[in-house]
């Protein structure tokens, strides 16, 4: 060894994370884990058959789990634009409190973790369903649709509308007509829910330059748009009333908050175009999250009197 | 002989003690998982099986 090489000091700067436990929890997008996680159990409860509660409770672990790899891939893939938009600008990567080669890690491992529990604990189809919904928000939304159409989040919306089918899928091992309408009501309703939102932050997509429906086409097309959706949605989430897979409670009250959440839609769409679009956009935009957390309530709740009766009549 | 050891400031020391909690629980969670779960999903029948 030289005596060059023996002396020479080492100026390579070592850094050393400051990410704290719950940086990594942010990743998983806590909350949009959460309706994941409870239309999922609405799904697997709305099934018909039986699944050992202690399978179920791990099914429902494998789609948060699933969920939060998504949010953290997405994450992983988007730092860039993340950067730009101020609402997503503190975000564990941009912020630099973690990396983008750890999050990716992160991401992959959970995706792995999550979709092997399900096969191995639950069953093949319902893994297969929750790596196909993976990769549909990973790869088919945020890696190609996100930045290339203006339609990126009405066949992006997919990938949050599969977490009932997923849950129905855990009980029966099957893709059922029922399962598909459970998936029909989240997937119509995410156009008219992210459009509003994009009416009154159309400047944070602008600026991230993301091609989202105002910015595009124009505030009259997406208002107009997001009320033909209203019109879809509504009459869809009445099926499962008309089906029988849901009571007459669950039908009334769809029916009541469907004409209010079109009603909404309709004040936006009046609105003139270049009025400031915040108090109405924003009043649809809460309402639309009311709206779909409302009607899986309703149904959950239902289920769980009629289970309640037939325990109470054996 | 010179200390060569990192020094970790107060900062960085909390978020590791963080980091490591919550994966010794993560852990633990997924060492109970694994348990409960074979024990649901193949009950008694784990010792049925050709020695």
């Amino acid at each position: 060894m030289s005596l060059i090489e023996k002396n020479a000091t080492v100026d390579t700067v070592i850094e050393l994370s400051e990410a704290n436990a719950s940086d990594y929890i942010a990743l998983l997008k806590p909350r949009v884990m959460s309706l994941v996680v409870f239309t999922g159990f609405v799904g697997l409860m709305a099934a018909p058959g039986h699944i050992n509660p202690i399978l179920g409770v791990i099914a429902i672990l494998c789609i948060a789990v699933g969920a939060g790899a998504s949010g953290a891939l997405n994450m992983w893939y988007d730092s860039d634009i993340d950067a730009v938009m101020k609402r997503t600008a503190n975000r564990p990567i941009p912020a630099g409190r973690i990396s983008r080669e750890e999050v990716l890690t992160f991401g992959l491992l959970l995706s792995a973790f999550s979709v092997v529990t399900m096969g191995l604990f639950v069953n093949e189809l319902a893994a297969f369903l929750l790596a196909f919904t993976i990769f549909f928000y990973a790869v088919i939304y945020t890696m190609w649709l996100k930045r290339s159409t203006p339609q990126n989040i009405v066949i992006g919306g997919a990938a949050g509308a599969f977490p009932p089918m997923i849950g129905w899928a855990a009980v029966t091992n099957s893709v059922s007509i029922e399962s598909v309408v459970l998936f029909l009501i989240i997937f119509l309703w995410t156009p008219p829910h992210f459009w509003a939102l994009s009416l009154f932050m159309s400047d944070d997509y602008e600026k991230a330059k993301i091609p989202m429906m105002p910015n595009v086409w124009g505030e009259a097309s997406t208002k107009f748009q997001i009320f033909l959706y209203t019109l879809l949605v509504a009459p869809v989430a009445v099926l499962p009333w008309v089906m029988g897979f849901a009571g007459s409670v669950y039908g009334v009250f769809s029916i009541a908050v469907g004409a209010l959440f079109i009603f909404y839609a309709w004040v936006v769409w009046r609105a003139p175009v270049g009025a400031p679009m915040i108090k109405p956009a924003k009043k649809m935009f809460a309402f639309s999250i009311f709206y779909l957390f409302s009607l899986y309530a309703v149904l959950l709740g239902e289920i769980l009197v009629r289970k309640a009766l037939l325990l109470a009549g054996a | 002989m010179s200390d060569d050891r990192v020094t970790l400031t107060p900062k960085q020391k909390r978020a590791q003690r963080s980091r490591s909690i919550a994966l010794a629980l993560a852990l633990a969670a997924f060492v109970i998982l694994v348990y409960v779960g074979t024990w649901a999903k193949l009950g008694a029948r784990i010792l049925d099986r050709q020695m």
